[in-house]
């Protein structure tokens, strides 16, 4: 999987291509957590628009880094959810807890 | 229910292998026709239930997975995913929502996934034995084709 990242106005764009699945789930937090110490962005905007497939492992990784956000007084947004992440999303009831656009 | 045609693959439970598992099946399954919908609920289930294998069955060591997927009289897809690993203690408990035993990387959404995203779902497992998770998927014929 692929990180692309643009950062402007303490707001991170963060781009995730490719498979999102377990195998590549644990480097991906770390990714995002070295990511988000390091810009202190006040908002994340998660942008799955390239991504080709998520499984439930995903879902961690988004509620992680929702967490971290919170905890350095931000906020997340996830944007261009395709339709195979977005079934994935919606049966967990993730938009419960996240703004999902 | 007799079998017009099957694929069985037999693996080791490296979590490199769960894109494989999962592509392999779309592929099986893309003879009979489903819609782009239904090849992506069935890679997700296919993910789902390979990924507990190699994270739950396995925690420790590496083991022998098997995805065995048939297709069925009526357009029905099954998929077979088989470890010989810990097995489950408490598989009611297992299935319900949120409930993990697996790392920070697991949501504990895998088994609500599986029934959601296919038509039947049945867990069998013994502790130390291991553990079976059979799912169906029934492809609806479209008109036209």
């Amino acid at each position: 999987m692929d990180v692309r990242i643009k950062s402007e106005d303490r707001t991170l764009t963060i781009c995730l291509c490719g498979d999102m699945d377990h195998h590549g789930a644990r480097g991906l937090m770390e990714q995002l957590d070295r990511l988000l110490e390091r810009e202190l962005p006040s908002k994340t905007i998660l942008d799955l628009g390239e991504l080709s497939f998520m499984d439930s492992s995903g879902i961690a990784v988004i509620l992680r880094a929702k967490r971290r956000m919170e905890a350095l007084g931000g906020n997340l947004v996830v944007v261009n959810i395709p339709k195979q992440a977005a079934r994935v999303l919606e049966t967990a009831g993730l938009g419960r807890y996240i703004k999902l656009i | 229910m007799k079998a017009s045609n099957y694929i069985v693959m037999e693996f080791l439970s490296r979590s490199v292998n769960e894109g494989f598992a999962r592509s392999a099946v779309a592929a099986f399954a893309a003879q009979l026709d489903p819609t782009l919908e239904e090849i992506g609920d069935i890679k997700t289930a296919v993910s789902e239930a390979v990924t507990n294998a190699i994270v739950h069955a396995y925690p420790d060591t590496l083991g022998k997975v098997v995805v065995r997927a048939r297709i069925l009289e009526g357009g029905i897809l099954e998929v077979t995913v088989r470890d010989w690993g810990r097995g489950i203690a408490d598989v009611a408990k297992a299935r319900e929502p949120l409930f993990t035993t697996g790392g920070a990387e697991r949501s504990g959404m895998g088994f609500t996934i599986m029934e959601s995203f296919m038509d039947t779902l049945r867990v069998t497992s013994k502790e130390g034995q291991g553990t079976k998770v059979v799912m169906r998927r029934r492809i609806a014929q479209r008109a036209g084709r």
